[in-house]
């Protein structure tokens, strides 16, 4: 069975591979959101995060015998923990000043975090086996569905949807959108804002951790697995515009999708189809898909 | 600082050093006048210097032009490039801009990891210096020294000159306060778009002698790392100072070439470089000394 002259078992296959990739993507980006919503800071660490999370899982397993269930839980922790004293003891310091300090920051972290695995791990790759439980697969007839891929973009849809649904629709989620809109009224009615900021932070480099976590048993385990992923995150956050939660999971998902697809049809495009889509949107709608001029 | 230059190969410092540290030093001053000067954070400059140094080499080495030719062609390229991507960019500001830039960089760099005349991962190899005007052999060492450092006192001269015009000028109040200079009828866009450009080709210009002179261009230029390394530089330096960038330049290749037998330390010593400069000293070297002898240097 053909569709427009493709096999469909390929099709469906690249596919699969897209939506894997946009649960990524949108995981990535939307803690980046979140980040960036409260703390105007574009967190160029959050691929050395992600990174940390799959180095989490694997140490976790080697060092300590806990297995992926258990890692799914602690490494978010434990890297989250990272990120608030990061944010405690560097990032706070830099509020007042040009968003950009922020951003440069951030890069040097990402180096540091970065070379300090290389030292340790060296560049090449650690495999990361697929927990028991996720191994196998279904066979759908028209394709063959791994159990764990399947699991990974149930599981990533499902925290999306959550995170959008606590700062959307819950009490909590209310008092972050306003600190960002007014932080001072907010700290008037006797809301502990830094406090807030810095657990948001965590939450979102938790994000990224876990996302590195579900990564680890599909790509493998190493140094730079997240350096080059972040700059396609930048270009879905950019597409999806900055700050907005469904924009970041929809173009996530979407656009991982997108870039399956044109491994299908045209593979050479399939490393730039993301940075020629975010070229296009500039031109007609500057502030993103989902974004609100401002 | 020329009296430093000319006489440094004299001194005993290794005149390919000293070179490198030039074109560095060049594309260093590019980036900061637009960062420093246009208030604009590009976090993909490295498209510039790269991309021009594919020009550079596949025009001299393929078509046989003589060095100045295909440095020349080559700068006209990444001016074209600039303009291009700059139309882009410059449509959002701050971080924005920042991440805009880095996606179009990487569009070049996955560019040239699969256009068939990058020759990929080996880079463009072999390229030969050739003979300047078709009479000066640039494979004489002392030749090709002069011929950068011409290169350099003349990108950093334009600079300077762009810096303290009516232009330069401009540009320092929209990045100071750009409702105002709107307010005073100056059409922001164009001024940033015009500054994008020049940065762009002096970077270009820098990126092109690079390749003439280590006779390769290769993928490392266009990576994003070649980006955040001149973000670096221009940060070590002082951001807004003349002088600052060719002081980072200088400090960060040296730290390269000193510390390159600890492998990946040396990302780490950069990160923590980059943290403390954000964090202790956001005015640099030169700008600490300019503050502390109350000049602007």
């Amino acid at each position: 069975m053909d569709i427009f002259g493709i096999p469909v078992q390929a099709l469906m296959g690249q596919l699969l591979i897209g939506l894997i990739n946009g649960s990524f993507y949108a995981l990535l980006s939307l803690g980046l959101a979140v980040i960036f919503g409260l703390l105007n800071i574009i967190n160029f660490a959050h691929g050395a995060f992600y990174m940390m999370g799959a180095f989490g899982a694997y140490l976790l397993l080697n060092k300590l015998g806990l297995n992926y269930w258990w890692a799914l839980l602690l490494s978010p922790i434990i890297v989250g923990a990272v990120g608030v004293v990061l944010e405690r003891t560097m990032l706070k310091r830099l509020y007042q000043l040009d968003h950009l300090y922020g951003l440069l920051l951030t890069f040097g972290l990402a180096l540091i975090i970065q070379g300090l695995f290389r030292n340790e791990f060296g560049s090449s790759g650690l495999p990361y086996a697929i927990p028991a439980q996720l191994s196998g697969g279904q066979n759908l007839g028209f394709m063959f569905l791994p159990n764990y891929r399947a699991w990974v973009i149930v599981a990533s849809l499902v925290v999306c949807l959550l995170t959008w649904y606590v700062i959307e629709h819950t009490r909590l989620g209310g008092y972050l959108r306003a600190a960002t809109e007014n932080p001072q009224l907010v700290q008037a009615f006797g809301i502990n804002v830094p406090r807030m900021i810095t657990l948001t932070f965590g939450f979102g480099v938790g994000l990224a951790a876990l996302a590195g976590v579900m990564a680890a048993p599909i790509y493998q385990v190493g140094p730079l697995m997240g350096a080059d992923l972040i700059i396609v995150v930048f270009a879905v956050v950019v597409i999806g515009g900055m700050g907005s939660i469904m924009g970041a999971i929809v173009t996530g998902f979407g656009l991982g999708l997108v870039e399956g697809l044109t491994k299908v049809f045209y593979p050479e495009a399939s490393t730039t189809v993301i940075f020629v889509i975010m070229t296009i949107v500039l031109l007609l709608r500057p502030a993103g898909l989902f974004g609100a001029e401002k | 600082m020329m009296v430093v230059l000319i006489a440094a190969p004299f001194l005993g410092v290794y005149p390919v050093f000293m070179m490198k540290v030039m074109c560095f030093a060049l594309f260093a001053c590019a980036f900061n006048l637009l960062l420093g000067f246009g208030g604009l954070l590009s976090f993909g400059h490295a498209m510039f210097l790269g991309g021009a140094g594919y020009a550079a080499a596949h025009s001299a080495k393929v078509w046989g032009f003589t060095p100045e030719l295909a440095v020349l062609f080559a700068t006209a390229c990444t001016a074209a490039l600039g303009w291009v991507t700059g139309l882009l960019a410059i449509r959002r500001q701050g971080i924005y801009f920042a991440m805009i830039t880095l996606a179009l960089a990487q569009m070049v760099f996955f560019f040239s990891l699969q256009a068939p005349f990058t020759h990929g991962e080996d880079g463009i190899q072999a390229v030969p210096r050739g003979k300047l005007f078709g009479l000066i052999d640039l494979s004489q060492p002392t030749a090709m020294y002069i011929f950068v450092l011409l290169i350099f006192v003349i990108g950093f001269a334009l600079i300077y000159r762009i810096v303290h015009s009516p232009f330069g000028q401009v540009l320092q109040a929209i990045r100071e306060n750009e409702a105002r200079a709107i307010s005073l009828g100056y059409d922001a866009d164009k001024f940033k778009h015009r500054a994008y450009v020049l940065s762009a080709t002096l970077s270009g210009l820098a990126g092109a002698t690079k390749a003439i002179l280590f006779q390769l261009a290769s993928l490392t230029d266009v990576h994003w790392g070649m980006s955040g390394e001149v973000v670096l530089m221009t940060l070590v330096g002082g951001m807004g100072t003349i002088f600052g960038p060719v002081v980072g330049a200088a400090v960060i290749v040296t730290m390269q070439n000193y510390l390159a037998e600890l492998g990946a330390w040396v990302t780490v010593v950069q990160g923590v470089i980059f943290v403390i400069c954000v964090l202790l000293f956001r005015r640099g070297i030169v700008g600490e000394i300019g503050n502390w002898l109350k000049k602007s240097l």
